[in-house]
């Protein structure tokens, strides 16, 4: 615990120079090398200044369960030959939820090191080969498998009780984690990339409408959160979770371009660079300090902010590990931007939409944007590049000038918590 | 030097002993329900055996209605949702566990930090796990 917080620096800086994400969604005619290969495609069509594939000189990609989801083990040369690589190193990253966000991390060493310039970091998952209960089955397989899956524990069933227990602590209620999906949807319709373009309104006037198309009863929603407190309409998965406090089962790919900061302008004149990152590790829900916090998010954050030199004043917007709803709430408290316990009075306020004082998961979030678990951590780094660049177009945050920009990625129920501060230098 | 401390010998435990049965560091004296070989708190290799009470008040907990594989065997799902959660047992430590004996369709009805004991009654030979009742 003595060596945990002493102040780290990178042994140079690192730039991001370009950024990629495949379409989200269901693709079953696509595995996760195609997928992989449709980011890293939208990557190179967006580099400002054109980019040899040649200058790649080392990779890392995470994903989470290939093997299970895919029956495919060693992905990772998989991706080096479909991008035609080879023989350039390439390491597979697994950190559950987080292993795109620990890709990343290592892309960042690898560089800081000194030992390579260029190197691509990304993360793909296919997930929609298997029926629900079998996806269920594998991300459980991210908790402990001897003391808690036995235990009748899900992934949602874990998230649960963390809501329970944040429900007896604090003021939180089931509206506030239902509003937090209301705010993701309505970001995530903005976001041509998102799984779901819609807001929850716009589901639920579509389901009035194919209701009266078939002469069937047309339900009496009168709001939003009407609809989603039905529990018809939104069932429940892990009480008090529901189907729409649940981030959805999705394919999908990322990747980022990574280079030293010195030669970050022969690529684009608005870099990103990396100005902290961090990373911890969390033990069990139940043997955790706090049921209604996740230690190794605290951990991470505190690393990166030292790394960057910023205080949580300092960060215009931010991407978070809404895998559900109460999770989204947690990190905002656990990252500081509000006090334990009051998280559920800033999304009440709107303080955490997109024109709100803390704009959160911009993107959609994993909610609305989709979670193809193992392409989450970059593809969060991805919203912000663009947030941060001033491209991302409707969805845009109201703030002028956004500089700094975090993201939160979370593995598994806190097991593994990776933090980046992302910042436009001027 | 192999070590006799892990989950078959807890499960085992439960199943033939019909006893919840620990650990305790020798060293710092840190409990913990999962037999383990090595203290997480002082790192000490010097663990020995400790039998918990099986008395806990339950701490959360949540009620599964989209349930693994394995729980769909047993006969529940969206229509018959299980009780799941964290206990803190009597000597202090948690632990995650099934919730027997109260309703997993009205979580309204099921109070948490009420009492709840070890419940070794709906113990499954083949893939047996830890649970407790209402005390």
């Amino acid at each position: 615990m003595s060596t945990i917080n002493k102040k780290r620096q990178l042994g140079r800086q690192v730039s991001i120079v370009g950024a990629g994400l495949s379409q989200f969604g269901a693709f079953p005619e696509k595995d996760s090398r195609d997928l992989f290969v449709e980011a890293f495609q939208d990557m190179v069509q967006s580099m400002d200044h054109g980019f040899d594939i040649e200058d790649i000189e080392c990779a890392y990609v995470g994903n989470y369960s290939s093997d299970l989801f895919e029956h495919q083990g060693h992905t990772a040369p998989i991706v080096a030959d479909w991008l035609g690589i080879t023989p350039i190193p390439i390491t597979r990253i697994e950190n559950a939820c987080a292993s795109s966000g620990s890709a990343l991390r290592e892309g960042v060493m690898a560089i800081a090191s000194g030992m390579y310039d260029v190197v691509l970091v990304g993360g793909m998952e296919k997930m929609t080969n298997l029926p629900t209960d079998g996806v269920t089955d594998v991300l459980a397989s991210a908790a402990d498998g001897l003391y808690e899956v036995p235990a009748g524990l899900t992934f949602p069933g874990i998230f649960g009780a963390i809501a329970k227990a944040h429900m007896d602590r604090y003021e939180t209620n089931l509206d506030h984690l239902l509003k937090v999906g209301i705010k993701n949807h309505e970001n995530g319709a903005l976001n041509p990339k998102a799984q779901f373009q819609q807001t929850i309104t716009t589901m639920m006037e579509r389901r009035k409408a194919r209701a009266e198309e078939r002469g069937q009863t047309v339900p009496d929603w009168k709001s939003d959160l009407d609809f989603l407190n039905d529990a018809q309409a939104n069932p429940w998965i892990a009480w008090p979770l529901r189907l729409y406090d649940c981030a959805p089962i999705t394919d999908g790919a990322s990747c980022v371009l990574l280079v030293s900061e010195d030669i970050a302008h022969n690529f684009t004149e608005t870099p990103i660079s990396i100005a902290g990152i961090g990373q911890a590790t969390g033990k069990p829900l139940h043997d955790s300090e706090e049921l209604t916090s996740l230690s190794a998010a605290k951990a991470a954050a505190q690393q990166a902010y030292d790394m960057a030199g910023i205080t949580v004043a300092d960060i215009d917007l931010a991407e978070v590990h809404d895998c559900f709803t109460i999770a989204e709430i947690v990190a905002t408290e656990d990252l500081g931007f509000f006090a334990p316990g009051e998280g559920p009075r800033a999304v009440d306020e709107g303080r955490t939409a997109l024109g709100g004082d803390h704009p959160i998961n911009t993107s959609g979030g994993l909610k609305a944007k989709g979670h193809p678990v193992g392409a989450s951590g970059v593809g969060q780094v991805i919203e912000i590049y663009h947030q941060l660049r001033g491209e991302a177009g409707a969805r845009q945050v109201k703030k002028t000038n956004p500089t700094v920009g975090l993201t939160h990625n979370v593995g598994g129920t806190g097991g593994t918590c990776v933090v980046n501060v992302l910042r436009r230098d001027s | 030097m192999a070590s006799e401390f892990n989950s078959t010998a807890f499960y085992n435990n439960l199943k033939d002993e019909q006893k919840l049965v620990g650990v305790k560091c020798q060293a710092c004296g840190h409990l913990s329900p999962e037999p383990r070989p090595m203290c997480p708190e002082c790192h000490g290799f010097d663990m020995e055996w400790h039998q918990f009470s099986g008395k806990a008040k339950l701490n959360t907990f949540t009620c599964i209605s989209i349930v693994p594989v394995a729980m769909a065997a047993k006969g529940y799902g969206r229509d018959k949702p299980y009780c799941t959660g964290i206990v803190t047992l009597e000597e202090g430590p948690r632990i995650s566990a099934r919730i027997n004996g109260v309703d997993g369709s009205n979580p309204q009805s099921i109070k948490t930090s009420m009492d709840v004991v070890l419940d070794l009654e709906d113990l499954d030979e083949e893939s047996p796990s830890l649970a407790f009742k209402p005390a």
